[in-house]
């Protein structure tokens, strides 16, 4: 970088000239709140959620073992979230986690059955996850085809081989090794402060993802391929792989998502496993604020997502509202939910 | 000219604590061409948001028409007394038709389906009086840019608008058809349109205005009447200082050379069998060097293939003697070329990104520690440092570059570039929608880089420009080299010669 730029006429940065309409610093001022407001996002709303149910559920929400059902539930969910944020953020979609979830379950449990690799099993249904993932990343990338309809086929093409690998059964194993991730929890004090293992993996997870995106060149690059694709080319970013290292990253996060349900049910089944999860990780991302084009968003908005959609389902349960009435008043809030936020950033913009 | 058919009186605009506009005030007649002229964020816009309606000025503003007093809400307001805006971006709907885009809106309709022939019809007329060379039944998408541009000035005749005002029209145009342009608004005068013109390039105003107003920091500097119109002048009053060397260039590669030895970047017959046919040129280092044409002559085209951006059909690449291969962006950055586009906004910046990151994009791998992750404070210092040497004016290296004027925007993009420390720079269009303070440093920038020793490429459609800052204009003309001119001591680029040049002295089949 030249030192000898044209200094003639540059004014010191933070002499800024008032210009008319908005000056740098007001402007400045605005994009932070707004940038706040995106990331604080969803988070007053999962907060009022909270408070709304332990009120009219006579206080039978916030009680320990509650919470523990909460994030439990939310775990697995969180995990293919994570996986579908790097996804959404290049401004692409993934809509075969589901179906990956199963298969990587089904081989994970297969593998367990067998004697002397029954230890692998876990890596194994990772891995089988990952390989869909890459798949998927390389006919997006490579083929330049869209990836709604890549995922499309593979959301019914991967659930068609979750079912040929247990010849359509379902596959147990009460003796499945690492069973405690499914449902143990990690005593930090004990009886006062233990935390479900799946809990653990999924914050694992999410600090990972949140390291990569924002601390390193590949998460700058993520953002840059969402934010303006040709742009990015040219500037000689390797879009290809990026795209198949976000969904190879989506698939294999989808795998994790497998074992852990695997670990939890000590069983699985091609048919039923993961059935529309896909929905569920897309909601969780878009209610955490991520642009559905690509390029903004944030991992932690993700997280407060996908805490959201548990608390709706387990509050609702315990107030005792009917599973029909549960489907009709999750849609809504879903919907509320993102009108509010688009609403709060046009106030912010206005004020 | 007796009447003003348009007064703005004491025209004030605030957005919250900030004064936009302040008590502006601008006359414009039937039969008149006035250009408005001020650097970016002058309050031109503003302005005109307020003529088509977008903006409620503030009370105590006046607005007439015919000298009727008016109020102005909501664009179909604008379009209701008679005012009609060409936008920079052009608002048609390209899978629609001509006549389908001027009727949009207020289609005719018969017993509830679309009256096709009627609305047809409606605009034959209009499209002949323009002269243009397209059917109302053509789809918007299969026209030039000059063409759509004629719709959009037939949409205007269509809704039987007087005045009407250019946003910067010709940015997108071929010189040729700018010229027709041209022409076409001088006849739009003559019938007694009013067209308020803005712009940034001097001789368009020149050409064309028959009075200038120019603005800055949201208020009125004065207006000139024809014979007043001079470019120092309007210069001065845009910026409010004294621009004397509007173009910079000290370097001089004949002195600055050591040793002449072999070009640091020749393209050697590159060719895509498209728009490219055969191209060889060279550059030195120390040297910059001009790649003049008209729109379309394949200039863009060109830079894409040497930095692999597409994919070269015939040709190859040499650096500093020795054939090298580039098949992506990223290699040529690897080899020390780098390329600022002339489309910064769909091709360079990321618009929801920092400046931060826009800056240190390039770089980022090489800065990173542990083989991939951000060194946060290196990236910081070196946007800091860029914000100081180019003058970007921002409140912070944080806040997103599309936020930013157009000259820093461009700024930003250029030190991303300067970063990678290239060999080569090709630039462009480098001064494309930029003010006229940002082109001066933008210039400065480059004679600078030229002294250090960088050999630089400019691709630009503006010649005044070419000739200031060039010591050598390379020439293409429909794919090819049409010839090359090199500055010496005793003689000037000429502008005759490069339009000579550009254009061919026989008529060239497109």
């Amino acid at each position: 970088m030249p030192e000898n730029g044209a200094s003639a006429n540059a004014a010191p940065v933070k002499a800024a000239p008032a210009a008319p309409g908005l000056s740098a610093a007001q402007e400045t001022k605005r994009q932070r709140t707004r940038m706040i407001i995106r990331a604080v996002g969803m988070l007053p709303v999962l907060l009022l959620l909270c408070i709304g149910f332990h009120v009219l559920s006579d206080g039978r929400f916030f009680t320990g073992q509650n919470i523990g059902i909460v994030v439990q539930q939310s775990a697995v969910n969180t995990v293919l979230a994570a996986g579908m944020t790097f996804v959404i953020l290049t401004g692409g979609i993934d809509l075969s986690v589901g179906s990956i979830l199963a298969a990587s379950a089904m081989a994970g449990l297969i593998i367990s059955k067998f004697p002397d690799l029954g230890v692998l099993w876990l890596p194994a249904a990772v891995l089988t996850g990952a390989v869909f993932g890459i798949l998927n990343g390389g006919l997006i990338a490579l083929l330049r085809l869209p990836p709604f309809i890549v995922t499309l086929g593979s959301l019914t093409a991967v659930r068609g081989a979750a079912r040929l690998l247990g010849a359509d059964t379902t596959v147990f194993n009460p003796s499945i090794p690492y069973a405690f991730i499914g449902n143990g929890a990690l005593t930090f004090i004990p009886g006062v402060l233990s935390i479900p293992w799946l809990w653990v993996i999924a914050l694992l997870v999410i600090l990972v993802s949140w390291l990569l995106l924002k601390r390193t060149v590949l998460g700058v690059h993520i953002y840059a391929v969402g934010g303006n694709e040709s742009a990015a080319r040219l500037a000689g970013i390797k879009v290809w792989a990026v795209l198949i290292f976000v969904y190879g990253v989506s698939g294999l996060l989808a795998g994790l998502g497998g074992a852990m349900q695997a670990a939890r049910l000590y069983a699985a089944n091609g048919l039923q496993l993961g059935q529309s999860y896909e929905l569920d990780a897309i909601t969780a991302v878009i209610l955490g604020g991520t642009s559905f084009v690509g390029g903004i968003g944030s991992i932690w908005g993700t997280l407060v997502g996908a805490l959201i959609i548990a608390v709706l389902s387990n509050g609702l349960i315990l107030i005792g509202v009917s599973d029909v009435w549960q489907y009709v008043i999750k849609g809504l809030v879903i919907i509320g939910a993102v009108a509010l936020d688009r609403y709060r950033l046009q106030g912010s913009a206005r004020t | 000219m007796s009447e003003p058919i348009l007064e703005m009186r004491r025209v004030s605009k605030s957005f919250f604590s900030i004064k936009a506009l302040r008590d502006v005030d601008l006359t414009v007649y039937a039969g008149e061409i006035h250009a408005l002229m001020g650097e970016n964020g002058a309050g031109k816009s503003t302005l005109m948001k307020i003529l088509s309606g977008a903006y409620r000025p503030d009370p105590g503003s006046e607005i007439r028409i015919d000298g009727q007093p008016v109020q102005i809400s909501g664009p179909l307001g604008g379009r209701a007394a008679g005012i009609a805006i060409i936008y920079q971006e052009l608002s048609l709907a390209p899978n629609l038709s001509v006549a389908e885009n001027i009727y949009l809106g207020r289609e005719v309709s018969r017993g509830g389906l679309l009256a096709r022939e009627t609305m047809q019809a409606g605009v034959g007329p209009i499209l002949a009086r323009l002269g243009a060379d397209f059917t109302p039944q053509t789809l918007v998408a299969n026209l030039s840019m000059g063409q759509r541009q004629l719709v959009e000035i037939a949409r205007a005749l269509h809704a039987r608008s007087r005045i009407l005002i250019m946003d910067e029209p010709t940015t997108a145009l071929s010189a040729g058809e700018s010229e027709r342009l041209f022409a076409l608004i001088r006849q739009l005068r003559a019938e007694g349109l009013a067209i308020i013109y803005i712009s940034h390039r001097m001789d368009e105003v020149y050409a064309l205005g028959d009075r200038v107003t120019v603005l800055r920091d949201g208020t009125l500097v004065g207006s000139l009447d024809k014979g007043d119109i001079r470019a120092d002048t309007i210069v001065r009053m845009m910026v409010g200082r004294d621009v004397s060397s509007f173009y910079k260039k000290e370097h001089d590669p004949r002195n600055d050379l050591k040793a002449p030895a072999a070009p640091v970047l020749a393209a050697v017959d590159i060719a895509d069998n498209r728009r490219v046919k055969g191209c060889s040129l060279t550059v030195h280092a120390g040297e910059v060097v001009g790649l003049a044409g008209l729109v379309g002559a394949g200039r863009t085209e060109l830079a894409h293939l040497i930095i692999g951006a597409a994919p070269m059909v015939s040709g190859h690449v040499e650096i500093e003697g020795r054939a090298v291969s580039i098949r992506t962006p990223g290699e040529a950055l690897d080899a020390g070329i780098a390329y600022l586009t002339e489309d910064r906004k769909a091709l360079g910046l990321f618009l929801d990104m920092s400046c931060l990151d826009n800056i240190n994009l390039a770089v980022l791998g090489r800065d990173a520690k542990f083989g991939g992750i951000l060194d946060r404070d290196k990236a910081r210092d070196r946007a800091r440092r860029a914000f100081t040497a180019l003058g970007i004016r921002a409140a912070n290296v944080g806040v997103p570059a599309g936020g930013l004027s157009g000259g820093n925007q461009q700024k930003v993009l250029l030190s991303r570039l300067l970063a990678i420390g290239p060999k080569i720079l090709i630039l462009d269009e480098p001064t494309r929608g930029v003010d006229v303070g940002a082109k001066s440093e933008i210039y400065s920038i480059i004679d600078n880089l030229a002294k250090s020793g960088t050999a630089v490429l400019v691709i630009s459609s503006d010649l005044p420009e070419i000739i200031g800052i060039c010591d050598r204009v390379v020439v293409m003309r429909a794919g090819r080299i049409a010839g090359q001119i090199r500055r010496d001591a005793t003689t000037q680029l000429s502008q005759e010669e490069i339009m000579a040049l550009a254009t061919g002295t026989e008529q060239l089949d497109a």
